[in-house]
């Protein structure tokens, strides 16, 4: 196997292992946001391997860096406690995530069985920061203004909802 | 380089190991965590497919990957967002367990 | 023939005052002017009266023959399907000498009984617009009565024959607040509508035969034209019908029509509504129940000749229904007190006459009586209301007598009356009767139907004359203090009684038969109504009669009356308390006169009864109330209602990831379904 591949699986494993210790952690919330930092971490590591560099820097710029870390003021901020599983309804949670987890299964069955035709030649600069500017700011202009409006539509709804009341 | 098939189970699992964590815990905020999973899982399979047809050298197409960007600012916006509404019910109901938030039922 | 619009105009004047009533008493609070609305009214039926002889005048002018006839097409008013399986029935009009002859009469007639109606229902003050009321319906029955008659296809004539009905019940139950009243009018209706079930079958028969046979059509005159394609039509039934398993169509759909005509005509065994329909107001009884509507089905009878003349054994059942209905409506008539009960049955019975011509083929002798009796029963009619009105109000033959001196004017008028329905001759009952006879000697089944017919031509000479003397002539039975309010009615009420009377005497005359015309006048062609009805109605061939058996007929009609009315002359006035002895020996008999031979009570217990306690109890309670209402209706809501709040609810646990998760659950098999 050549290095990528092994990155690449090196990579999977440690995302998946966090994720699941993100989603079955029950001491600590602040446990499960460092969890989730990993997880999205590997993720830059296997864009990284996919050719695309700018993407994964800003996977670790805003993601890792600010999401992750808002998430972790608001968890200081509240101060929680430990979590619990709702006593009595176990078989419940348990059978939904059976089912859920089977049918995953046989999805990724499917697909690993499936045909998909060899990645074609890379154009020289895929991925960089370069191109993908161009392209965003040439095709995709008017994303990037609605994007604009949504941040601003975001910044102004946190603000309403975390002010204390208005008297 | 890695059968893109795997890339794409990959990213199947990390979602659905996202929605189980979603329908599990009880925790609010592990549960908007949870969604950003679901959205991470859904950015490497475009990034994935997008390594799949990348156009050629005289016109290459980012489409994959811009809208991996598109993704991880929606993201932003709604965590900002959410967690807002977390602080607000932790001040109305001191819990942020969404059990104490479910009056609307039978 | 000619299009023209004028026909379209008799129709609608009268609809025209009947909506401007309407309008009035709906939307207006006060009560309108009585004036204005006797204006409108009266000049509404008059006017179509003026409208109808001008086209009577356009008729003429084309040459005799089955041309002579006015169209006047307005619109199609009901049109189905397309080509060879196309249903369409058109508001359309026609004028030929058949329908002239009726509207002539039915206007006339009709003009003069509201011109009576403005003065007799002047008194009326039991309610506020009570007086309007009577003239909208009495326009709006007129509406009806020339829409049937004018009608150009059979759809068309059925939508007036429903509109007299419907007038009828209006009119009967007119005072409604009598429970008694509505009762009645609910009667005239419902018997009448089982007719109309019957009239509306033989309309589907008739109908979808001309169509398998390649023609679809409605109107009068295409079904004669097409007629000669089903005459030997057959239609399949039964085997264990007696008949075989085959009957011909044109005896079945005639025998429909027959049953409607029954209903609307008050024939065996439809009758029963006619004398309860006196509970009307006078005018009513006269325009409706002598004059008009209940002649509708004779109208139809001779409008479809060329269907019964085709059909013998259809046609031996109309004469004998309408002989029969004669002689037993006359049995019963001269047991009768009320003075308006003796005219309804004296209604009946000669209704019988006109049906019996018609069945023997005699179309235009049915027509000819029609006319006479029309004019001399409206003017029993009306006379009888100006004696009730002169007695305030009382109807009982018991306590009235002795009124030739006290309203003479009345007496007078009646007088003619009585003499043209007993058949004195030179009046028009006689000529009218005789035709009748000499046809009812071609009557299928034997000289039975004319010995009827004369013995019906005695008793009813023997029940007028009764009357009469009742009435008029002898001491006067009122209690004093309504003998001293005896006064004679206004000049409003009287003329059209002497219009009515100086018609009853000379109408005679237009359709003279033959015989008369020889002898007493030396005339080539004297039956002018005949030879007018002719082209239109078909002849039936049916031999001839020589003068000498004609006048010796004539003859012994004559007599038979003559003996009718100097016997109830003698009873009623000589020996006044013969009657009653004669009743108390012949008591069984009498009760039976008396009673109506009891068919009421004999329709209440076997069919009335029956019919109303099966609708109660099982189509209302169980199929209505218990299983459309219970289980249905309620029982849906219930089992809803349950389902929701012993089940769904639950699927509402107010957790958001509960949803969450079943969204992505739905998300995932869609995209399942849709990708494999």
């Amino acid at each position: 196997m050549t290095t990528q591949e092994i990155l690449f699986y090196a990579f999977a494993a440690l995302a998946v292992v966090s994720a699941l210790g993100m989603v079955l952690n029950l001491r600590n919330t602040v446990a499960a946001a460092m969890s989730l930092v990993v997880t999205m971490v590997s993720l830059a590591g296997i864009y990284v391997l996919l050719e695309a560099h700018l993407v994964a820097a800003i996977q670790i710029m805003v993601y890792g860096g600010a999401i992750v870390v808002l998430f972790l003021f608001v968890v200081m901020l509240l101060n929680l406690r430990a979590d619990e599983f709702a006593p009595g309804r176990q078989w419940l949670t348990k059978l939904a995530a059976g089912l859920v987890v089977f049918a995953a299964g046989a999805e990724l069955i499917r697909l690993l069985s499936g045909e998909l035709p060899e990645p074609g030649e890379l154009p020289p600069g895929f991925g960089g920061y370069r191109m993908v500017g161009i392209s965003l700011y040439t095709d995709y202009v008017l994303l990037v203004e609605m994007a604009s409006l949504l941040l601003l539509a975001a910044i102004v709804g946190a603000l309403i909802l975390a002010k204390r009341r208005i008297d | 380089m890695v059968p893109l098939e795997h890339v794409i189970g990959l990213s199947a699992l990390l979602f659905v190991i996202g929605v189980a964590g979603v329908a599990i815990r009880r925790n609010l905020i592990v549960v908007l965590m949870s969604i950003e999973l679901m959205l991470n899982a859904v950015n490497l399979a475009f990034v994935g497919f997008n390594r799949l047809w990348p156009g050629t050298a005289e016109a290459p197409r980012l489409d994959g990957q811009v809208f991996v960007l598109m993704v991880i600012t929606v993201a932003a916006a709604e965590v900002a967002v959410g967690l807002g509404i977390v602080i607000s019910m932790f001040r109305n109901r001191d819990s942020v367990n969404l059990e104490d938030v479910s009056l609307l039922k039978w | 023939m000619t299009e023209t619009h004028v026909l379209r105009w008799i129709v609608l004047l009268p609809l025209l005052a009947a909506i401007y009533h309407g309008l009035a008493i709906g939307l207006v609070r006060r009560s309108s002017d009585r004036r204005l609305v006797a204006l409108i009214s009266c000049g509404a039926v008059i006017g179509s009266f003026v409208l109808s002889c001008v086209a009577l005048g356009k008729l003429v002018q084309i040459p005799r023959g089955p041309s002579r006839v006015l169209l006047d097409d307005v619109y199609t008013w009901i049109g189905a399907g397309v080509s060879s399986t196309r249903f369409s029935a058109e508001m359309g009009f026609q004028l030929d000498p058949l329908s002239t002859v009726m509207i002539l009469v039915v206007t006339f007639v009709g003009s003069l009984i509201h011109v009576y109606s403005v003065a007799y229902m002047e008194d009326d003050q039991r309610e506020d617009k009570g007086f309007q009321r009577f003239f909208c319906y009495l326009n709006l029955f007129m509406f009806s009565m020339l829409v049937l008659v004018l009608a150009d296809n059979i759809v068309l004539m059925f939508l007036g024959w429903e509109g007299v009905g419907l007038c009828s019940y209006l009119l009967i139950g007119f005072w409604y607040t009598d429970r008694h009243n509505a009762f009645c009018g609910s009667k005239a209706f419902i018997v009448n509508r089982i007719g109309d079930f019957a009239f509306l079958v033989g309309i589907f028969l008739l109908f979808s035969a001309l169509a398998d046979a390649g023609s679809p059509v409605t109107s009068f005159r295409e079904i004669a034209a097409a007629f000669g394609g089903i005459r030997e039509a057959t239609l399949a039934v039964p085997a264990w019908l007696p008949f075989g398993p085959e009957w011909p169509v044109v005896e079945v759909v005639a025998i429909c029509f027959f049953i409607g005509a029954c209903g609307k005509s008050a024939q065996l065994p439809l009758y029963v509504w006619l004398p309860d329909a006196m509970a009307g107001p006078t005018p009513v009884s006269a325009l409706i129940h002598a004059a008009t509507m209940v002649t509708a089905g004779v109208y139809m009878v001779c409008r479809l000749s060329f269907l019964y003349a085709a059909a013998p054994a259809a046609s031996a059942l109309v004469a004998w229904t309408g002989g029969l209905t004669a002689l037993l409506a006359a049995t019963i008539a001269i047991a009768q007190t009320d003075i308006k009960k003796v005219l309804a049955y004296s209604t009946v019975s000669q209704l019988g006459y006109m049906f019996l011509a018609a069945g023997c083929g005699g179309y235009s002798a049915a027509i000819f009586h029609l006319g006479t009796h029309a004019f001399f029963k409206a003017l029993l009619f009306l006379g009888s209301g100006a004696v009730i009105l002169a007695m305030h109000h009382e109807q009982d033959l018991r306590r009235m007598g002795g009124l030739k001196r006290l309203i003479p004017h009345t007496h007078r008028v009646f007088l003619v009356g009585v003499a043209a329905i007993a058949g004195l001759p030179g009046l028009s009952g006689f000529f009218s009767k005789d035709e009748i006879l000499v046809w009812a000697t071609h009557a299928p089944g034997g000289p039975w139907l004319y010995w009827m017919a004369l013995g019906t031509a005695g008793l009813t000479a023997f029940y007028m004359v009764r009357l009469h003397c009742l009435a008029f002539y002898g001491e006067c039975r009122a209690t004093p203090s309504v003998r001293e309010q005896i006064h004679e009615v206004g000049p409003v009420i009287l003329w059209p009684l002497y219009g009515l009377a100086f018609f009853s005497i000379i109408s005679g005359y237009v359709g003279l038969p033959q015989l008369w015309g020889d002898l007493l006048f030396g005339i080539d062609e004297s039956d002018s109504l005949g030879r007018f009805l002719g082209p239109v109605l078909t002849r039936v061939d049916k031999g001839h009669l020589d003068h000498a058996t004609e006048l010796g007929m004539a003859g012994s009609a004559v007599a038979v009356a003559a003996a009718g009315a100097a016997l109830a002359w003698w009873l009623t006035l000589r020996r006044p308390e013969l009657p009653d002895r004669i009743a108390a020996t012949f008591k069984g008999a009498y009760e039976l006169l008396v009673n109506k031979y009891y068919v009421d009570e004999i329709y209440d217990a076997l069919i009335v009864r029956p019919l109303v306690a099966v609708s109660d109890r099982v189509l209302f309670r169980v199929v209505d109330a218990g299983l459309v209402d219970g289980v249905m209706v309620n029982g849906t809501a219930r089992g809803v209602r349950a389902l929701a709040a012993h089940g769904l609810k639950y699927a509402q646990s107010g957790l958001a990831q509960t949803y969450v998760f079943f969204m992505i659950v739905g998300a995932a098999a869609l995209v399942g379904y849709l990708v494999r």
